[in-house]
């Protein structure tokens, strides 16, 4: 009976070929290729298989391991300042904008929106200008508030950089979650706003009790969002305090640990095995984040058909 | 009356939070751009005051000019940049269609394999993608940015597009089939044209990490002849790093197209982002 079978519909594999095929080499197969080069160590006989070696060297020896868990905390306060700062921050300005009668709507979108477009060459350097002490720029603005007394070097003081850092991630990134938001917030239906405003719900309150529960799952995409890109962060640790991440590594997240690691500096030479082990902590580190949100939180929220 | 006075004050209150912000977000882009354009004593004794006649210089616009290759590393910069594009665009809007149209067995196992790069990041294969592309010898060619950024910007691209082009009519589709028009005929004259919006959307959003992405240059292609605009202002400023106006003139040049760009396709992207919520 071969007539009535399905002739194979080649157009289906022409159409998909090129992005599975570039897709596979380019992203899937290192990515895999780096999983299996962390189990791997180099040896005066060349490559050999050394198991969970890296891993232990990495978590067990105290000259890595000091350096891990630096970054890794480094990395974790990173991300709960943008947790903390970054998405309210997003949240208040996306309520204020979803207001159809406020004025000059399009100005503040468009003006709020240019940080996220720089790159983070451009964003490191010019809050590097801003805030030293040689330009003055940060102590004036201090002075003209009679704050003067409060400048500190931010950058350079070890307690002070990696929040300072974040906080200038921060400011370029929070039109991100200001726009998600503010899409949500506008698709939520006039009847619901229409209905609470005749319940007497207005104002905070409307905000409070009606829209930010329905907003919930966007703010939950944001979050998941946030901790990929922090977790994964490192160009602007790179140009603004170096590969070095100073002072005294303060500012070291896992990123630049990783380049480190991998290409070597100082005196001390590029390991591309225990590269990929860092590499794959990082990968585990995501996957544990974004399976966290999709099976632990995603399915808890509710949902709401309009 | 009250009523009135309430919603007054706080629409002055929301006015004077978005103002305040505004000036936050805006202070030091304009600053760096008009002090680019001062002398240098002006730039630290009077560094919020506009360039006059008499503090008015562009010394830094012509050292980063003579010092630096700018103009090849945006020549570098654009073709990556929109290479790249082109075909993140035509290789996901094919699988998307692929996806979203035909039923066929592991249809929604190739969706799960597709997105899955959106949440895992590219840069964690870097190790094994050097290896690859020295392997190939695609190490310092602008092919080797091309690639990755090319699978960088596939996952979301081909998610996107796929969900638009679901809600194509089948009927013109089939209608198209009655005519005796080929699949690919129909993707490329019927579809194609169809979800360009939504293509719009898709390209800004690949666009501006390919073009500020410095992790891939400073790796895959280091030499003078590779370098986009990201690396070689990154490598500008460490050398020039004590000289205020070379910075801020690079920095400005850096900032200027990227601002421009913004400003032209701005309303493109707020309605990509809003896409589907504004009735």
């Amino acid at each position: 009976m071969a007539a009535s079978r399905k002739p194979i519909r080649w157009h289906i594999a022409v159409f998909l070929a090129p992005a599975v095929l570039v897709y596979t080499t380019v992203m899937i197969l290192p990515l895999f290729g780096t999983l299996q080069l962390s189990l791997f160590r180099n040896t005066p006989d060349g490559q050999v298989f050394a198991g969970l070696e890296n891993f232990r060297t990495l978590l067990g020896d105290p000259r890595w391991s000091a350096n891990f868990w630096n970054a890794l905390w480094n990395n974790t306060w990173f991300f709960i300042i943008h947790m903390l700062v970054q998405n309210p921050i997003g949240i208040l300005l996306a309520a204020l904008l979803s207001n159809p009668r406020l004025r000059l709507r399009g100005f503040y979108r468009t003006a709020i929106f240019v940080p996220t477009i720089l790159s983070f060459v451009i964003v490191g350097f010019v809050w590097k200008l801003i805030l030293s002490p040689l330009w003055g720029i940060a102590p004036d603005m201090l002075d003209l508030v009679g704050l003067k007394s409060l400048f500190e070097p931010w950058l350079g003081k070890e307690e002070y950089a990696l929040t300072t850092l974040a906080l200038i991630s921060v400011w370029q990134f929070v039109g991100i979650p200001m726009m998600l938001i503010y899409a949500a917030l506008l698709s939520i239906p006039d009847e619901i706003i229409e209905a609470a405003e005749c319940d007497g719900v207005t104002g905070i309150a409307q905000f409070w009790k009606i829209k930010l529960p329905l907003i919930l799952p966007s703010i939950g995409i944001i979050s998941v969002l946030t901790f990929v890109g922090n977790f994964n962060a490192f160009d602007l640790i790179y140009s603004a305090q170096g590969a070095m991440a100073g002072p005294n590594f303060s500012t070291d997240i896992l990123g630049t640990f990783l380049y480190r690691t991998f290409f070597g500096f100082q005196l001390q030479i590029g390991d591309p095995y225990m590269g990929s082990a860092i590499a794959s902590m990082m990968f585990l580190i995501i996957l544990a984040g974004v399976c966290l949100y999709l099976f632990g939180i995603q399915t808890r929220l509710r949902r709401y058909q309009f | 009356m009250s009523r009135a006075t309430s919603s007054l004050s706080r629409s002055i209150a929301a006015h004077a939070i978005l103002i305040l912000y505004t000036v936050i977000a805006l202070f030091p882009v304009i600053v760096i751009i008009i002090n680019s354009f001062k002398e240098r004593r002006a730039i630290f004794r009077t560094p919020l005051a506009l360039p006059d006649s008499e503090t008015f210089s562009l010394i830094g616009y012509r050292t980063v000019l003579d010092q630096g290759n700018f103009l090849l590393y945006f020549q570098n910069s654009l073709i990556v940049t929109v290479v790249s594009l082109a075909l993140v665009l035509i290789f996901g809007a094919m699988a998307a269609f692929a996806l979203a149209e035909y039923r066929f067995r592991g249809n929604t196992l190739m969706g799960l394999y597709l997105a899955l790069g959106i949440m895992i990041p590219i840069r964690l294969g870097t190790v094994a993608i050097l290896e690859l592309m020295v392997a190939s010898g695609l190490v310092n060619t602008r092919t080797a940015l091309i690639l990755v950024y090319t699978a960088q910007g596939l996952p979301l691209a081909v998610f996107i597009l796929a969900e638009f082009m679901r809600q194509v009519s089948d009927d013109l589709k089939n209608a198209g089939r009655m005519d005796g028009l080929s699949e690919y005929r129909i993707f490329f004259r019927l579809v194609l044209p169809l979800v360009r919006p939504a293509m719009a959307t898709v390209a800004v959003f690949t666009m501006i990490p390919i073009w500020n992405d410095l992790w891939f240059p400073l790796i895959l292609a280091p030499a003078e002849q590779t370098k986009t605009v990201t690396l070689g202002a990154q490598i500008f400023l460490g050398q020039f790093v004590t000289n205020w106006n070379a910075v801020l003139s690079a920095l400005s040049l850096a900032i200027i197209p990227v601002l421009v760009l913004y400003l032209i396709f701005s309303r493109q992207l707020i309605r990509g982002i809003t896409a589907g919520a504004v009735k």
